[in-house]
Order: structure tokens, then sequence, then C-alpha cells
């Protein structure tokens, strides 16, 4: 067994070799030093599933899949770690969580601090819908009961249809 | 008229939140970890080779634990004030020596033994404290910087301060000023030290 600070020089040797071969796909030479990754790509599927959830704190619009960051490369190497310790994703998460926060989630949870930002956007448009709608409804009532107009304003329109010069307006 | 009190009432509301937002530093994240125990470590300390500090041995007293690095170029501007505060000896200062050479890009400590990494890490920390002060009562060797996940390092420097019973009081983001110095700490630390 190696030792603890040993076992992270692989690992990151690991991950660093994997970042080689997906950039130089093309070249074959690249091709036998991918095999360690290769060994078990399943879970290696599931460090890059887990890790695109998590978001990077040094650079905080990447996930810790995305990110090269010092950081990211350490805590994705703690994720594979923790899962081949035989870790469920819930736990990584929360371990997770319990150093870095909420923060890291791209999802964040449903809580009493968070449901504004849940909630909100439903609300908003509820709230538009049901005002468009009373809206439109008092335009329909003032229509059936002839609201439309006032009495001035139909004596207005007819004195501007009566002046109309050209006389297209005022033929009938 | 009225017609318009609304949408102006929503307008001033957005500007009220954007303001807010925007004089926000999105790089100061809360951590989680304030209020509850101080991660548990056992590292080796940096002024005396062959011995090590454990979390449990700095029980009883309000101390910092302060994440620095020669390598990380916001520590040269803390320094000073760090060792300011150390000579007026109110609170013990920790360092956590985060990834020393792991953390210097343009070191390659993959390529190392452990053996070799820990004693490079030994001359360039103390090389460093050499020429600028020391203000630590002991640094600890975070090589591979587990421990500073554990406590949720993102970035260097960072400061926490931990009260007699080991939890974890309160957390500095980026370099200590003088005045986060006398209006935050000092006041924190005097507070812990009346607290039994």
């Amino acid at each position: 067994m190696l030792r603890p600070d040993r076992q992270c020089g692989v690992l990151r040797r690991l991950a660093l070799v994997l970042f080689a071969a997906v950039s130089l796909a093309g070249l074959p030479a690249h091709a036998g030093e991918a095999a360690p990754a290769a060994e078990d790509p399943v879970l290696e599927k599931r460090v890059t599933e887990l890790s695109e959830l998590l978001r990077c704190l040094v650079c905080q619009n990447q996930t810790i899949a995305d990110s090269h960051a010092e950081l990211a490369i350490d805590l994705k190497n703690q994720i594979r770690e923790k899962m081949r310790a035989g870790e469920s994703d819930r736990q990584i998460v929360d371990y997770m969580v319990a150093r870095y926060g909420d923060f890291v989630l791209y999802k964040p949870p449903v809580k009493a601090t968070t449901v504004v930002l849940w909630a909100g956007p439903f609300v908003l448009l509820l709230g538009g819908l049901a005002s468009l709608f009373f809206k439109l409804r008092k335009r329909v009532r003032q229509a059936q009961a002839g609201e439309v107009m006032t009495e001035e304003e139909h004596l207005r329109a007819a004195a501007l249809l009566q002046e109309d010069p050209v006389g297209k307006g005022s033929t009938r | 008229m009225g017609r318009y009190l609304i949408p102006l009432g929503i307008f001033i509301v957005l500007v009220g939140f954007l303001a807010v937002g925007l004089n926000l530093n999105p790089r100061e994240v809360p951590s989680p970890l304030i209020g509850k125990p101080a991660p548990a470590f056992s590292l080796p300390v940096l002024e005396e080779s062959g011995k090590s500090i454990a979390r449990d041995e700095l029980r009883g007293k309000v101390w910092l634990l302060n994440v620095w690095a020669s390598w990380c170029v916001s520590c040269r501007a803390e320094h000073p004030v760090l060792v300011e505060l150390a000579n007026r000896k109110a609170v013990p200062i920790y360092g956590l020596n985060y990834k020393e050479v792991r953390g210097d890009g343009s070191l390659d400590a993959r390529q190392m033994a452990p053996a070799d990494e820990l004693a490079l890490a030994r001359s360039r920390a103390s090389q460093w404290l050499n020429e600028r002060g020391n203000p630590y009562v002991a640094s600890l060797l975070d090589l591979d910087g587990r421990v500073g996940i554990d406590y949720g390092v993102y970035g260097v420097p960072e400061t926490f301060l931990i009260d007699k019973n080991g939890v974890i009081r309160y957390k500095h983001i980026g370099p200590v000023t003088p005045d986060a110095v006398r209006n935050v700490i000092l006041p924190k630390v005097k507070e812990l030290n009346a607290a039994s």
C-alpha cells in the first residue's frame, strides 16, 4: 500500500496522463499512456459525472470537471479516492458541502434560504399571468357594457369626421 | 400618473437588488465551518524536523491558523501585519504551510520522493520566514493540501480563529489587513478569551 502522500502523487500523475490523452487524442504515441485510466472507465465516468455537478471555488464559473485549477484537480483526486473506497455520490457531495458550503453545488438544495431562488420565477410568472387575465377581463366587460367611449368622445369623433377635408370620411 | 408608479416601484426595487449584488465580493464564500469543530490534523512542524503537532494539542487556548505558502503573492502583503500581530502577543498564530512545493507551478513535485519534497518545503519555507520574520509559534507542513481541503481552503492566504474548545469562530479570506486585525480579530480574541 502506498503512503497517502505518495498515493496522491500517483493520482495526480493519472489525472495528468488522462488530460494529456484527451488533448492529444489524435496522436498514436500517447495512446499507450492512457492505459491506466482505461483500466477502470466506469469509475472515471462516475468521477466526471459527479465533478460536473460541483463548482470550482477558484474559477467560480467552472465545474470541477472543467477546471484545471490546482484545487479542482485535488478535489477530483479526492472524489476518485472516495469512490474507490466505496463511498456513494451522496456521501461525497456531503463531504464537499461540509467543507465549502452549498456554494459548491451547481444545483442548490431547496431550503429556507433558497426558497426565493427556486419559487421566485414561478411566482413572477403566475403574477404576470394573473394581472394579464384580470386586465383582459376588465376590457371585455367594458366592451360589453358599451363603456369603450364616453358620450363626450363620441361627439369629438363625430366632429372630427365632419371636418375631414379630403371628403373620403364624410361621403356616405 | 398612477399607472407609472407601479413600474417605477419595480424598477427601484430592481436597482436596489443590483446595487447590493454588485457590491458583494463573489470571492468571499462564507465558510460552513464557522461554529463547527476545527477539523483534526497531525502535521510535521516546519521549525523542528521529526516533530509534529496535532489539533488536540492546541485545545484550551484561543489561536489563529494562518494558511500561507512562499509562492503566495498576497501572503507577502499580509506578512508584516501578522508579524506585528505576533509582537503584540495577543494571540498565538500557527501557520498552515499549504502545498509549499506542489502549489508552485514552476516545480514538478510529481518527480520527487516524499522525503525530498518535505526537505525542499522545509528549506523554501524557512528561507521565506528568515527573510521576512516569523510570526508563527509553529508552521505545519501540509504538503499535499489534504488538511487545506478539510478546512475548506480555496485560496491562500486564509485565516481561521479557533476558540478554547477547538471550535472555528471566524474565517478571514484573503490577506489580513490592519483594519481586520483592529476591528475584527482582536475584539473577537478578547471576547473568546473571556469566555470559559
